[in-house]
């Protein structure tokens, strides 16, 4: 039996060798990915495009303005008195936000009568828009005096302190989601198509003709795909923990199986896949639907699962991705071993059973 | 080998003459005649497959639904560990603080510092504070208190707002001290006053339907002519490769229209995200991105041999680089500069410029002609490129 399923497993590799253009593509999209997601990728907001619009005119006023630049985060694309060609700014989008300093500001400074800046913000990108903001507060917050006089409590300082990612960079919060997705795709959507490819050509009746049984053809067909994506996971994070110093706290050999855990549970669903449709065409559509897209918007690789609606944080259990990313995670960014993060195995061994089973079953009654 | 590519060429060239010849008599007609024809062909293949069609119409709603909901960045009930020292009014109150603001859900609250280890490493809190001993005293004599917040680095999204909105908490409670600052900041916000991130995402997500649905189809369609040998079948014919390419292209471009009409009553009714632009306007500078997505398409099914080919090339070569370069969830302005200049040749960025400009600012061409011109000219550059790829390829 195993010698069949490696004779396959070997036909298989060597057709894919054949196909240098998809291997290569397999092999290099992951690392075209990191240097995308360690280099370009960031939640960090800055170069903000801010217009002053100054009606005041005096000291005070250039003093609000810049702090606004010494800030770092802002860049100032006009400076002026004019207020009516803010509109047209932010409707091409040239200025994100803009400052009006109201006439007299300086004078009611002076005379410690309260005052009023207004903040003028693009809200189309909330999360933008939403640290834009935060920024604007602190600054205005430090520039402005408090009023003098009467016996009165100090202010509340908080001292952050950020654990596992310390200067929050993106590489390492993402390459895990990163790792899923490439898994993923390459189990899902190659093996699916590599199956049904056979069906198409019709050299699927061949191989019926053979003495192969289905367990031998579907062990031969996913070998290999199981070794590429192992391969071009590996290198990703070892990639990624020399370039961007992704740290790998935890254990190698638990961060090993749990990924032929998740991978397990990729190829499984790829058959299954291959059993429903007769077209590469449809076998990728159905891979895209149920495998890429979920693992991409529903695992909390980009965005967070807690902040979903809670009908949608229900269907996220039937993710795959989600368990392995927490997984990964844990072993990766915070070295915590099996312990902790038991469950989440746990969740993929269930899904692995049950998506391996049907599978085989359906596979077993099509032949 | 060679003798193939030879009698290839000499056919090609037969065509060619063909057309030229057809052309001189100036019978517009017939051609027009000849590209019905493979349109009607196109259409009655696409509706052959019985399981291709109910995909393109259900796959659009179910992807947009799916980001519709998931692809939310609006950071809320942030998981929040509270570990008070102090144990006075004042702590108390700032707690409080913190659990009455929408952005945080406490999921813990512990004795001692080493407690909040546990916490963190499982994800039960994302942000945790802690309030020292001798907090109330220290305000109370005027001097500033500072609280310690600890916060999740590995989810970095979380990790962020989760500090930024604690920073602001943390600044209304030292206001609500006597001491009043004297400038008060007043915002005022532009196109999406209630800050939601769906108003942001959903109209993005038709530029990524349309993608998938012209670029990553036409790719295959016509890698699978190859494949299946059909092409030849089409060579032999009295087609010019350019009626031959407009009769391939011109049904996709009908898909990704009907689906742009099938994906527009869920961005506006079920998601209720406002059309503030006119509809023909939105229309129109969609069919320019087409051009471009067509012409990517056929770019591709020159480059792959098989349909395997033509889908990792389309999904991770074109695909998914386009979309985290095109400021989709991702904001330009945040890219190191090189990375900035190579979004400039990215189709989708223009294109969602010009979503997000109909759909939330209400502009019209009068703001976003920079962008349809270049997507314009990028459509014909790509598809001329494409043209001359396909034409060798042919011969």
């Amino acid at each position: 039996m195993l010698r069949r399923t490696l004779a396959i497993a070997i036909k298989e590799l060597l057709q894919l060798r054949r196909d240098l253009r998809t291997a290569l593509t397999l092999l290099a999209m992951p690392v075209l990915l990191l240097f995308i997601y360690g280099y370009a990728l960031s939640f960090d907001v800055q170069h903000i495009r801010l217009a002053v619009v100054d009606e005041d005119g005096g000291r005070a006023a250039r003093d609000v303005k810049d702090a606004f630049l010494e800030s770092g985060y802002f860049d100032l694309v006009a400076y002026g008195g004019d207020i009516r060609t803010l509109d047209h700014m932010f409707d091409a989008g040239s200025a994100q936000a803009a400052l009006i300093v109201p006439p007299r500001y300086g004078d009611d400074l002076a005379a410690h009568r309260r005052t009023t800046l207004q903040f003028v913000l693009d809200g189309s990108d909330s999360q933008t828009a939403t640290t834009i903001l935060g920024y604007a507060r602190q600054i205005v917050a430090s520039v402005s005096p408090v009023v003098p006089g009467g016996a009165r409590d100090g202010p509340v300082a908080g001292v952050p302190l950020v654990w596992y990612n310390p200067d929050m960079a993106s590489a390492r919060f993402l390459v895990p989601g990163l790792l899923a997705f490439i898994m993923m795709v390459t189990a899902v959507i190659a093996t699916a198509l590599a199956v049904v490819r056979e069906k198409e050509r019709g050299t699927m009746e061949s191989l019926r003709a053979t003495p192969l049984r289905a367990i031998e053809l579907l062990g031969g067909k996913t070998l290999p795909y199981l070794l590429v994506s192992f391969v071009a996971a590996s290198v990703s994070l070892l990639l990624a923990h020399l370039l961007f110093d992704v740290p790998v706290r935890g254990s190698l050999l638990w961060l090993a199986l749990v990924m032929l855990l998740f991978l397990a549970v990729g190829l499984g669903w790829g058959i299954f896949i291959s059993t429903l449709a007769e077209t590469q065409q449809v076998a990728f559509q159905f891979g895209l639907l149920s495998a890429m897209l979920p693992t991409l918007l529903l695992s909390g690789f980009i965005f967070p699962i807690s902040s979903m609606p809670s009908a949608l944080q229900v269907i996220t259990y039937a993710v795959p991705a989600r368990y392995f990313l927490v997984a990964l995670r844990e072993i990766v960014l915070k070295g915590a071993g099996p312990e902790v993060w038991w469950n989440q195995a746990l969740g993929l061994v269930a899904y692995g059973v049950v998506v391996l089973g049907l599978a085989t079953f359906r596979t077993v009654r099509s032949l | 080998m060679n003798d193939r590519a030879q009698g290839a060429g000499l056919s090609a060239q037969r065509i060619n003459g063909n057309g030229a010849v057809r052309h001189h008599r100036g019978t517009v007609r017939e051609a027009l005649r000849t590209l019905g024809n493979i349109l009607v062909k196109e259409l009655l293949q696409l509706r052959r497959d019985p399981k291709i069609l109910p995909i393109l119409f259900i796959a659009p709603v179910i992807q947009l639904v799916i980001l519709g909901y998931a692809a939310t960045t609006d950071v809320r009930r942030v998981e929040l560990a509270v570990c008070d020292l102090d144990h006075t009014a004042a702590s108390r109150e700032l707690v409080e603080r913190f659990t009455r603001s929408t952005y945080f859900k406490r999921t813990a609250v512990v004795a001692s510092q080493p407690g909040l280890d546990a916490l963190l490493q499982s994800g039960t809190a994302r942000i945790a504070l802690t309030i020292p001993v001798g907090f109330a005293a220290e305000r109370a004599a005027g001097r500033p208190g500072s609280v310690q917040l600890l916060s999740d680095g590995s989810d970095a999204m979380t990790g962020t707002l989760g500090l930024s909105y604690a920073t602001d908490v943390l600044q209304d409670a030292s206001a609500a001290g006597d001491a009043q600052p004297l400038v008060e900041l007043r915002p005022i916000v532009l196109y999406n006053p209630d800050l939601v991130s769906r108003n942001y995402m959903v109209p993005a997500t038709l530029a990524m339907i349309i993608m998938v649905m012209t670029m990553m189809l036409t790719a295959m369609a016509l890698v699978r002519e190859n494949e299946l040998g059909t092409m030849e079948q089409l060579l032999v014919t009295p087609l010019t490769p350019g009626q031959l390419i407009i009769g391939k292209l011109i049904p996709f471009a009908l898909v990704g229209l009907v689906e742009v009409f099938t994906a527009l009553p869920v961005v506006l009714f079920w998601f209720g995200v406002p059309l503030r632009g006119s509809f023909a306007t939105l229309i129109l500078l969609t069919l320019p991105f087409m051009l471009c997505t067509l012409g990517l398409g056929l770019f591709i099914s020159t480059l792959a041999q098989t349909q395997q080919q033509a889908m990792m090339l389309t999904a991770f070569v074109f695909i998914l680089p386009q979309m985290l370069l095109s400021g989709f969830a991702f904001p330009i302005q945040n890219m190191p500069e090189i990375f900035q200049l190579v979004t400039f040749l990215v189709p989708l960025r223009y294109y969602l410029v010009i979503l997000r400009g109909v759909f939330l600012k209400g502009v019209g061409f009068a703001v976003l002609w920079p962008e349809a011109v270049t997507l314009s000219g990028m459509g014909v550059v790509i598809l001329l490129l494409a043209r001359v790829r396909f034409r060798r390829r042919l011969g």
